[in-house]
């Protein structure tokens, strides 16, 4: 997967993201702030922009997640900037400098986001948070690997097991970000960062099946 | 949805071309959405930035000014400023002498000036991080984010405001402002919801005859729900809260703060109520604050925040401030 891939990934994840900004935000508002399909709409929307406007286009599947990660952290803001910034930094740093990516180096990516996400947020599977979302997806992304999955299938269990993830998260009670202060009462809502990340790794699925 | 603006999109920047308009001993930098002391940093002085969401006018913008804030970044409506901004301001308040910043304990917040700081001291630039976090309504636990910073912010911007005027090092300044968090309780209760203007609908639904007790400043729940009792009862209700968490004895600054949308006679009324119940309990309300100070959008409701006082700490609150919000003494 070369970075054309990697930009109709990004270009797909925009457009769902935007798809759903009032769904995302309407899930917000159930057990947040009711702003995190906005904010990621606009973080999304800055992303194309700073992809199109470099005078140098990133030219590696790195460097367009490294932009993509940057300008996320430079304009979401809230909790939701620094978490998925963080997030396409650490892929673009793990990526490095390679031309081409194969589904072992995607996989090290998306450990590696994991990672930077658990770091930031301190969260871990269960909070109901993006973890719950982005944690089981990789685990079945890199078993899918090793055990022999056709890049095809592999893809497709990365996105089936972040959906299921965010889909777990409707039983769960928060337990780090606003959701919180809920308690008990964030039970029976599917968790908007979940659901975004999620989208995301659906994004990254199809572009990553229609480019191979 | 009713509001004066001329599109959910341009609210923050436009309000920000008023300020500067409103308030020519301020220095706003509209594009990057930093609001700065007009004249630069004063050498040797610490410098104070703070943070936060938009939407809880005059918090922090109207805040800076002599004696309080050097800085502030407003961020989008109840969203967190990102790093990119708390760096300008900390870099454009740097008087040599370090910054502090004031952070509301809100994940968002927390992290983004986490990471601002860390652009900072790549700098060279000294930045030592005060979280706030006053409001008891929320349980502080391992179950949670943790206390929500709400009105105790003032207090401290105000009380290491002045300590840094003085000319006090950061550490002392840093000093002053955890012991102003560790001495102040607040609660808070809406009547009504906020409108986020890009959402263009209430945050949340509230029966014409309930009240939300514990509620946060960007519309989140507390406590409970429950039925809108008089005036009295919601004072004892709330400072039942604080008083559950730490002593109201000696002397205090409270201030009744209103949520946006309550009328300033209500919030006197209030007052009222909360001086009655303290002085009842063996306080001395001896400073205080009635008014919009740290807002959420239009909500009708109010806060209270109690701060146990020190010679110090009172003479710091007495201390000469001139901001748009806050001014005495000089």
């Amino acid at each position: 997967m070369d970075a054309e891939v990697f930009r109709a990934w990004i270009v797909s994840a925009a457009g769902v993201i935007e798809a759903n900004r009032d769904h995302l935000t309407q899930l917000d508002a159930a057990i947040g702030d009711a702003d995190h399909g906005i904010n990621l709409a606009r973080g999304f929307t800055a992303v194309l922009g700073a992809l199109d406007a470099a005078a140098k286009p990133p030219a590696t599947p790195g460097a367009i997640l490294t932009v993509t990660g940057n300008t996320l952290i430079s304009k979401v803001g809230g909790a939701s900037g620094p978490l998925y910034g963080t997030a396409f930094r650490r892929a673009g740093k793990a990526l490095g400098d390679a031309a081409d990516v194969d589904l072992p180096a995607l996989s090290a990516a998306l450990d590696a986001a994991l990672a930077g996400v658990q770091q930031l947020g301190a969260a871990r599977e269960g909070d109901k948070t993006m973890v719950d979302a982005l944690a089981p997806a990789t685990r079945a992304f890199s078993k899918a690997i090793a055990e022999g999955a056709s890049p095809d299938d592999a893809l497709s269990v990365l996105a089936e097991a972040a959906s299921a993830g965010a889909v777990a998260t409707v039983s769960m009670q928060a337990l780090k970000g606003r959701a919180s202060y809920l308690g008990p009462r964030s039970v029976g809502h599917e968790d908007p960062g979940a659901v975004s990340t999620a989208l995301i790794l659906g994004a990254l699925a199809g572009a990553a099946q229609a480019g191979r | 949805m009713k509001k004066l603006i001329n599109s959910p999109e341009t609210v923050v920047t436009e309000a920000l071309e008023g300020v500067a308009a409103a308030h020519p001993s301020l220095s706003v930098d509209v594009e990057n959405k930093v609001i700065t002391r007009a004249g630069g940093p004063r050498p040797g002085k610490v410098g104070l930035v703070s943070g936060g969401g938009s939407g809880h006018e005059p918090l922090h913008g109207g805040f800076v000014g002599y004696g309080m804030l050097d800085a502030a970044c407003p961020g989008e409506v109840f969203t967190s400023p990102v790093p990119d901004q708390m760096l300008l301001a900390t870099q454009a308040v740097n008087g040599g002498a370090g910054v502090l910043h004031v952070v509301k304990n809100y994940t968002g917040d927390v992290l983004n000036f986490q990471m601002a700081a860390e652009l900072a001291s790549d700098e060279g630039i000294e930045v030592v991080p005060v979280v706030i976090n006053d409001d008891v309504a929320v349980t502080d636990s391992l179950y949670t984010a943790g206390r929500r910073g709400t009105g105790a912010t003032v207090f401290v911007e105000k009380i290491a405001g002045a300590l840094a005027e003085e000319g006090a090092d950061l550490a002392a300044v840093a000093a002053v402002a955890r012991e102003v968090n560790e001495r102040s309780r607040s609660f808070g209760v809406a009547l009504t919801s906020c409108v986020v203007p890009a959402a263009g609908k209430p945050t949340f639904e509230l029966g014409e005859a309930e009240a939300e007790l514990g509620i946060g400043i960007h519309g989140e729940p507390g406590r409970t729900r429950a039925a809108l009792t008089p005036a009295r009862e919601l004072a004892a209700y709330a400072l039942d809260a604080i008083r559950a968490d730490m002593p109201v004895g000696g002397d205090l600054l409270v201030m009744v703060n209103g949520m946006g949308g309550t009328p300033l006679i209500e919030l006197y009324l209030m007052f009222n109520e909360v001086r009655k119940y303290l002085e009842a309990h063996g306080g001395h309300v001896a400073r205080n604050l009635v008014g919009n100070y740290i807002t959420s959008l239009e909500m009708q409701g109010f806060s209270v925040t109690v701060c146990r006082l020190t010679e110090t700490l009172t003479r710091l609150w007495d201390a000469p401030v001139d901001t748009p919000a806050l001014r005495w003494g000089r």
